[in-house]
């Protein structure tokens, strides 16, 4: 690049380097494209690598090595005085953070991907203009839309200092008491984090129900943890207002038909995320959003403008970084003329609570809502050996399975490693596998991967660890 | 609580599509109230509830189809269920561990819901691996047009190859592919046919706005029948002018003599249903179906002729029976009775049934003529154009005559051109001399 030139041209921008992002760059460069990559912060990685997904787990693994470490006495580990020391733990985060985002420069450099700092704008169907950069505009024949989203706003309470998941996650402090407002899987786990740091936590959630979209069944092993660690959870509940205090914020919520003040030292918002598309250039570019400010796509993820693409949160769908991912090879596919296309049945979602949750195709509960003839095996970690070894036993594996042919149409985990053993339904369900393939396959013992063949034996009718119901 | 299966609606008639529900899940109904308005291939019908009580579920939602012999309506009318095992699905129960004592035993029992009511839908997929998926979009299959050979009815990739290159039958995996639904027509990309590749739709959306709506109904089955009779059959089609100035005269005087009476409304379509069926008996490879699976012609000792009726709800074939053994104004009677009732939608599908040759006048909506498809499985179909003056030339004079366009469409497997033209000349004949009939027929 020429210092100060005017404009540039190429054949791929992809605005945004997050895990739609650069991926979509890597991939198109080893088709052999040209690609720019603009990202506005000097990071890359975006949200899930810098404050999202990648730092959550650092800390949510200390929290439970240190759990598990006081928690053991069942299992003859005394494990008195163990600590966290929050210094040491936020520079693991951050080390861990540092390397994998020099990690995803080395491999953009390594492709000769050029990455420009800046903020794109479309100013035509094959132009942006850059603030902030060197460059002052690129021409582009193909541009890919990976700008993510960001944690989305209570309509209230703009002017104050309170937490997205963002500042909670940089560890500035371990607040003595700290309210959660919202109940889904990114206020649950830093709940999780904080009240494993020494928070007292209370999770305000408006729906009747912790994780909605997981089935009950499941979420409740997590409300039941939930309730245990936490000073409070308030379900069918809202927050009507905060002020500042002198020490923290003073909360009005109304919950049970009663509205009640309560302080607490720290607030942290995690009602949603909102997709990052306001401030693109879209209307310049021709592309209409759809009523929840998403860019609409077909399946080769194309917008309406031809030449243009959208990938990750921008686009209709589950927010969640291997769906962007996934999205970005098709896109980068698609540019280098090869047929591909974002056919994925099953898009897992994973919960990173105590114990994690996680989840795959289609919920039991969303069976029923539609009236499909489905059959549905359960199989509780009670009755596994590695989770009575390992002291785990709350939790369970299910199966939901077309009635007729037996096709696996879910999976469904609650209990330790959750995020991990769900990879395996996924699978499944892409391949069109059947009970019967989940249930003769060996699964080697004794591990907590069984659970799922077991429970496709139940749902079969012919699981041998169960007491037989009386006939 | 009682299930109502959608009933027998007539011969051959094996489903239907919900119209309109008269009740909503949860409202009490009378015994023979109006439950239900079904359409089907050849008519629509209000079907009335058998029981009186609490629609309890409803057994699809409007636009559906339904089979026959499917629960279309659970009514509690306060009887027991009628052996509800025996019915349902062998579906949805959920199997739970009981808690029992032993160091496996669970210690919480997994919840074991019953389900409510048994579910009817079932949860189809295209299952594929991701793989196969592939393969199909690069060979321009679509998946959710092929039968799969593996288990659950998982499609292969070797289903797919075998899709794309021909739709060659596929070696029989052990229990053997799922066969079609019913009513879902097997469309790979070639069936088979030589050069014949039916390349996938572009994307018109990325075109302009487009509205998509369900082939149903009346529209499936035109489309079914009109597609078999393109491919199977080998049409060849003949055109002459017939004058028809002095049987219009006639025509008229008639209509005129005979207004009030049954029938009486004469149009020029029941003298040549008449005179057509005259010369069906004279050439009777007009008259005939081949059955390929024989090897055999079948000759067809009877005379029913249908006609094309333009109808709200589409096309439909009304057909007149015995039309040998019936005067023209009985023929005439006929018609109107039949076109009234197809209109209407109060028609009984026995009268789309049984035709041996078919007639489409469409000259009076407006066309010079037309080359009519044959209504599978006849051999033949007689196209009208509109009876208009023209000048034409009479002994080396050009003088004005009323011209009736006719095209005689007819399967080249049954009959030739010649048989063709003579039946065609003999047609002729009578329409333009009227005042023959008194000597022959």
């Amino acid at each position: 690049m020429v210092m100060g030139s005017l404009g540039q041209e190429t054949d791929l921008l992809v605005i945004g380097a997050g895990p739609g992002g650069y991926v979509a760059a890597l991939r198109a460069a080893d088709l052999g494209r040209e690609v720019i990559l603009v990202e506005e912060r000097d990071l890359l990685g975006g949200v899930c690598l810098i404050e999202g997904c990648i730092p959550s787990k650092a800390l949510i693994h200390a929290v439970e090595v240190a759990h598990l470490a006081r928690e053991s006495e069942r299992l003859g580990v005394i494990g008195g005085g163990v600590t966290i020391d929050i210094d040491k733990l936020r520079r693991h985060k951050q080390q861990t953070v540092r390397a994998l985002t020099s990690g995803v420069r080395s491999l953009l450099d390594n492709r000769n991907v050029e990455v420009v700092r800046g903020r794109a704008r479309f100013t035509g169907p094959g132009e942006v203009r850059l603030e902030g950069a060197d460059v002052a505009s690129i021409r582009f024949r193909h541009a890919i839309i990976a700008t993510g989203s960001h944690g989305a706003r209570l309509p209230f309470g703009d002017d104050l200092p309170l937490w997205g998941s963002r500042e909670a996650l940089e560890l500035p402090e371990v607040p003595k008491s700290l309210l959660v407002i919202g109940g889904g899987y990114i206020g649950l786990e830093l709940g999780f984090v904080y009240a494993g740091l020494g928070s007292k936590v209370t999770v305000v959630e408006m729906l009747p129900q912790l994780l909605t979209g997981a089935d009950p069944d499941l979420a409740a092993v997590v409300a039941r943890r939930a309730a245990k660690r936490f000073d409070d959870v308030l379900l069918e509940a809202r927050v009507e207002k905060v002020t500042k205090t002198k020490t923290g914020f003073s909360v009005t919520i109304a919950h049970g038909g009663e509205t009640k003040r309560r302080t607490f030292g720290q607030v942290l918002v995690a009602v949603g995320r909102t997709p990052n598309t306001g401030d693109l250039g879209l209307d310049a570019a021709g592309i209409t959003l759809d009523e929840h400010g998403r860019i609409p796509v077909d399946e080769a993820c194309r917008t309406s403008v031809p030449g243009i693409f959208a990938i990750g949160d921008v686009t209709p769908g589950p927010m969640l970084a291997h769906r962007a991912s996934r999205q970005a090879k098709v896109a980068a596919e698609v540019i280098a003329g090869h047929p591909a296309a974002f056919d994925n049945v099953a898009i897992p979602g994973v919960v990173f609570t105590e114990p994690e949750l996680s989840w795959v195709g289609i919920t039991e509960q969303e069976a029923r809502e539609q009236d499909l003839a489905v059959r549905v095996g359960r199989f509780p970690l009670s009755a596994l050996g590695r989770a009575r070894a390992m002291g785990s036993t709350e939790g369970m594996v299910k199966v939901i399975a077309d009635a007729e042919s037996g096709l696996v149409l879910g999976v469904g985990i609650v209990g330790p490693h959750a995020s991990d053993l769900i990879s395996e339904g996924a699978l499944a369900i892409e391949m069109g596998a059947t009970l019967e393939d989940l249930a003769v396959t060996i699964h080697p013992h004794p591990t907590l991967s069984e659970a799922l063949m077991e429970a496709a034996e139940v749902a079969l009718g012919s699981v041998v660890h169960l007491a037989r119901r009386p006939t | 609580m009682f299930e109502f299966k959608l009933p027998d609606l007539g011969e051959g008639i094996h489903e239907g599509e919900i119209l309109k529900w008269h009740v909503a899940e949860g409202q009490t109904i009378g015994e023979d109230e109006p439950l239900v308005d079904i359409e089907t291939d050849k008519a629509a019908v209000t079907i009335p509830s058998p029981r009186g009580g609490r629609v309890v579920r409803l057994g699809g939602a409007e636009g559906d189809t339904v089979a026959v012999g499917q629960v279309i309506a659970v009514i509690d009318d306060g009887a027991e269920a009628e052996a509800p095992a025996a019915e349902a699905e062998p579906a949805a129960t959920p199997a739970g561990p009981a808690a029992g004592p032993g160091p496996a035993a669970p210690e919480e029992p997994a919840a074991a819901p019953a389900a409510p009511t048994p579910p009817v839908r079932p949860a189809r997929r295209v299952a594929a691996a991701p793989a196969t998926r592939r393969l199909a979009r690069e060979l321009g299959v679509d998946l959710a047009s092929i039968p799969g050979t593996g288990p659950g009815g998982r499609i292969t990739a070797d289903d797919v190859r075998r899709a794309a290159a021909g739709g060659g039958p596929a070696p029989q995996a052990a229990g053997g592919p799922s066969p079609p639904p019913e009513g879902e027509p097997i469309t790979g990309t070639t069936a088979g046919i030589p050069f014949l590749e039916i390349e996938p739709l572009p994307d018109f959306a990325q075109l302009g706005p487009v509205e998509r709506e369900p082939v149903r109904s009346i529209r499936r089955k035109v489309a079914r029948r009109m597609t078999t009779s393109m491919i199977l059959v080998p049409h060849v089609a003949l055109l002459e002018d017939c004058d028809v100035t002095e049987l219009e005269r006639f025509r008229r005087e008639e209509r005129t003599r005979r207004e009030g009476e049954p029938g009486g409304r004469l149009s020029l379509l029941p003298f040549v249903v008449k005179a057509v069926t005259h010369c069906l008996a004279e050439f009777p490879m007009f008259n005939a179906s081949l059955d390929p699976a024989r090897g055999e012609i079948i000759y067809k000792k009877f005379y029913n002729v249908g006609f094309a009726a333009d109808t709200p709800r589409g096309l439909v074939v009304p057909v007149v029976r015995g039309t040998d053994a019936r005067s023209v104004v009985e023929i005439s009677a006929e018609i109107i009775r039949l076109a009234e009732a197809a209109r209407d939608g109060r028609i009984d599908a026995a009268d789309f049934q049984g035709g041996t040759f078919t007639i489409t006048n469409i000259g009076p909506l407006g066309g010079k003529g037309l080359i009519p498809t044959i209504n599978y499985p006849e051999s033949a179909i007689l196209g009208m154009g509109r009876a208009a003056p023209q000048a034409v030339v009479r002994d080396g004079e050009i003088v004005v005559r009323t011209i009736l366009p006719l095209t005689l469409a007819f399967d080249h497997r049954i009959a030739d051109g010649a048989d063709a033209a003579r039946f065609m000349s003999r047609l002729v004949g009578l329409l333009s001399r009227p005042l023959s009939w008194l000597v022959e027929a």
